[in-house]
């Protein structure tokens, strides 16, 4: 694809137009099919804002309340569009406020550009007003970054953002512009980026290693799946599916691999780590073959790598070689692009069934249901639980919502007993764990999947640390719905407190405000409900809205998330109660 | 935990920034370096750097990874010593007067290979390549005749083995 902005020259021949810095960046995104960008504007970056108000019948700038807000949104964005977020922030303190997000873009593989202002070439190393070393700052924690210094640099590092984004393992890019760069006038030709020398972003899937998988599947009696993010991230639930129903294996997921298969498919055994189900977790350790599919050990998954299915052969599909043998040694790595080394897999393997293997996570679910899920879900103690919030949410959404979720009991909680029916409806920061990020990653969620229902789960924590962006749902009219599942505490934190610290709450305790006040004081149209009987109505209500709504779920102050393994234990060591 | 010494080389786009991105690799992983440095390599615009670490055999291949896997990094190996050849550089600044004054000064040059690149009035500075030994016995021996500096580089090596970079390049040319 090749755009050229031209004009005609007296003669009428066309010619490459002369162009500024900063109308090349916009150029650049539409190009690039980013017509949607999340930010905040500031005097580095004014040159290309004002190029955002000439373009604003082709692109749409949402302000964000705070740049962290914006990096979030675009993520939120990414992951259910499948496209690349754009984020954009002024020089120094704009700049350091996006590295929060990028972080957590980074450690999640989600796909953004983020676009900084600088401080002019001339003052570079001054410590000129808002002057800061973004590039410095965010190089352990982007996939790529570059400076520009002048104009003319800017299609190609543009295009190559774009491109090392999202192929490959994605990735956050920052590209950060000098002021003189953006006013400085060029010839615009814009070619988009197919391939660069030293970055080779899909690995060739060797047939030797291919065939060893297939033999390994074909001895093993026990065999298991945990599945991640790659699934959803290459865009492979359908190989993934069939392969599922072919092998017959059992599959677990990690907490960014849900919803890559629906909730009910028979072969979903549920989620796998700290705080996922009884049975995956216990039978990671009796299994003879452990498939890994786009996933990466991560230490949540995992708890202690000593006693990790070490009797268990391991093959690790992974697009990432650095991912390979770094947690857990692989007998069989299959490097490649998981939609092709599934679908081969499932050409060569037999249609299988596992029915006595099957019953061992039968049998131990039924220990979870009696002792964790029923009481989450139908309790008969007074106060609301976070389980039958989430629950209830099921009803009204039949799985079809997207689910936005913070980070803590609630997010564990959501992710245990949401519902799923498609791909790309789980929007939440696992690896990072930061928490602030749902409310903005909501509003990019609702935008980059504008016809499905988008519901954010939060709690009372987190929420207070990005509420602003209500303001940003509220001046764009975002209809996204926000659940706050208030215990007055910052549960996990609290939970951990409890078991690991002999009950001493040190600071997690909060003296909450008035949100439903907040949250009309934005214009917000908000409910409370603290009761069981008003539960089901309050969140039809709110789920019958096609506006922003917000509704707080005052649940049980001191509820504990469980199953939960230790940090350091082993999977073998998760305790139910 | 057996630490061992290994030459890391890496085959890199000539970028600014990249230095920063290879060293934060090692900086996240609390790993001390050894010694560190860069040029450019046989190839035009591809540059290589030389770093030396002590570290166990077991995270060496994974902190190798973690630096190919940057976008700018065409390739990296690593390498025990007994597969390199590799060497170091030294300079001694030592007052002119004990070159003259102190005979035994000029033996202790002809007998560690080393040669005087440059003599003043002032001082004479002496240069010496050669393993780690050989330039710390010199520098132990030029002591007591006044070291006025004493610099040493960070190890050069090429690999016993072919490194292939030029395959890799025409591969993505021909895509």
């Amino acid at each position: 694809m090749e755009t050229k902005a031209k004009h005609k020259s007296p003669k009428g021949t066309a010619a490459p137009l002369q162009i500024s810095g900063a109308e090349a960046v916009i150029r650049c995104l539409l190009a690039e099919d980013a017509n949607l960008i999340y930010g905040y504007p500031g005097g580095a970056i004014m040159p290309i804002y004002d190029e955002i108000y000439k373009f604003q019948d082709q692109l749409h700038h949402v302000l964000t309340r705070h740049e962290q807000g914006a990096t979030h949104a675009a993520q939120g964005y990414a992951r259910t569009s499948g496209k690349v977020g754009v984020a954009m922030a002024t020089s120094g303190p704009g700049a350091t406020n996006l590295v929060t997000g990028i972080a957590d873009a980074q450690i999640d593989s989600t796909p953004m550009v983020c676009i900084t202002g600088q401080v002019a070439s001339h003052l570079l190393g001054s410590d000129a007003f808002q002057e800061t070393d973004i590039i410095g700052i965010s190089t352990p924690v982007t996939k790529w970054n570059y400076q520009i210094t002048k104009a003319s640099e800017i299609p190609e590092i543009m295009a190559k953002a774009f491109y090392i984004a999202r192929s490959g393992r994605p990735g956050p890019v920052l590209i950060d512009i000098t002021k003189d760069a953006q006013f400085e006038l060029f010839d615009f030709t814009y070619e988009k980026c197919v391939g660069i020398r030293s970055y080779q972003p899909y690995p060739k899937l060797v047939n030797e290693s291919l065939e060893q998988a297939v033999q390994l599947i074909g001895e093993a009696k026990k065999p298991f799946i945990v599945w991640g993010q790659g699934v959803i991230l290459g865009q492979a639930e359908q190989e993934f599916k069939a392969f599922l129903e072919k092998s017959g294996i059992p599959a677990a997921w990690t907490i960014l691999g849900l919803s890559a298969l629906p909730t009910a498919h028979p072969s979903n055994r549920g989620m796998v780590g700290m705080h996922g189900n009884y049975a995956p977790n216990l039978l990671t350790n009796e299994c003879d073959l452990l498939i890994a599919i786009g996933m990466r050990f991560d230490d949540r998954v995992t708890g202690d790598l000593r006693t990790y299915a070490k009797q268990a052969k391991i093959i690790h599909l992974e697009l990432d070689p650095a991912e390979v043998n770094k947690n857990v040694k692989a007998d069989v790595s299959l490097l490649s692009d998981c939609k092709i080394s599934l679908q081969a897999l499932t050409d060569k393997i037999e249609t299988k069934s596992y029915p006595e293997w099957i019953k061992r996570f039968d049998d131990l679910d039924a220990i979870e249901n009696e002792k964790v899920i029923d009481g989450d879900l139908h309790p008969t103690k007074p106060g609301l639980t976070m389980g039958e919030s989430v629950e209830m949410i099921n009803k009204h959404s039949k799985g079809d919502a997207v689910i936005v979720t913070d980070v803590g009991q609630h997010q564990m909680v959501a992710c245990r007993y949401a519902k799923f029916t498609q791909s790309k409806s789980n929007v939440t920061s696992g690896g990072l764990g930061t928490m602030g990020f749902a409310l903005p990653a909501a509003i990019g969620a609702k935008m980059g999947a504008p016809s499905r229902e988008v519901v954010a789960v939060i709690g009372d924590g987190g929420y207070q640390m990005t509420i602003q962006e209500l303001g940003t749902i509220f001046q764009q009219q975002v209809a996204v719905k926000i659940v706050i599942l208030n215990n007055d505490f910052l549960g996990m934190v609290r939970q951990w407190q409890q078991l690991f610290f002999d009950k001493r709450y040190a600071s997690t305790e909060m003296t909450n405000p008035d949100f439903v006040a907040i949250a009309k004081g934005y214009y917000i149209e908000a409910d409370r409900v603290d009761n069981r009987e008003d539960l089901d109505q309050a969140v039809a209500k709110m789920m019958a809205s096609d506006k922003p709504y917000f509704l707080e779920i005052c649940v049980e102050k001191e509820d504990n998330v469980f199953p939960m393994i230790p940090t350091g234990a082993s999977v073998s060591d998760i305790r139910l109660e | 935990m057996e630490l061992k010494t290994y030459t890391i080389s890496v085959y890199s786009e000539n970028n600014i920034g990249l230095l920063n991105r290879i060293s934060a690799i090692f900086l996240k992983r609390h790993i001390n370096l050894e010694s560190f440095s860069t040029s450019e390599s046989e190839i035009p615009n591809v540059f290589r750097f030389v770093i030396v670490v002590n570290i166990a055999p077991e995270k060496v291949h994974k902190v190798v990874q973690q630096i190919e896997k940057q976008i700018d990094v065409i390739k990296a190996y690593y390498h025990t010593d007994e597969e390199t050849i590799f060497q170091e550089n030294a300079l001694y600044k030592v007052k002119s007067s004990s070159l003259f004054e102190e005979r035994q000064i000029q033996n202790i040059i002809k007998e560690s290979h080393a040669t005087i690149v440059t003599v003043s009035p002032e001082f004479f500075v002496i240069e010496k390549t050669g393993f780690r030994e050989e330039t710390e016995q010199l520098r132990k021996d030029l002591a007591p005749y006044g070291l006025l500096q004493f610099v040493r580089s960070g190890r050069i090596s090429v690999t016993k083995a072919k490194m292939g970079i030029s395959e890799i390049l025409n591969t993505f040319k021909k895509q």
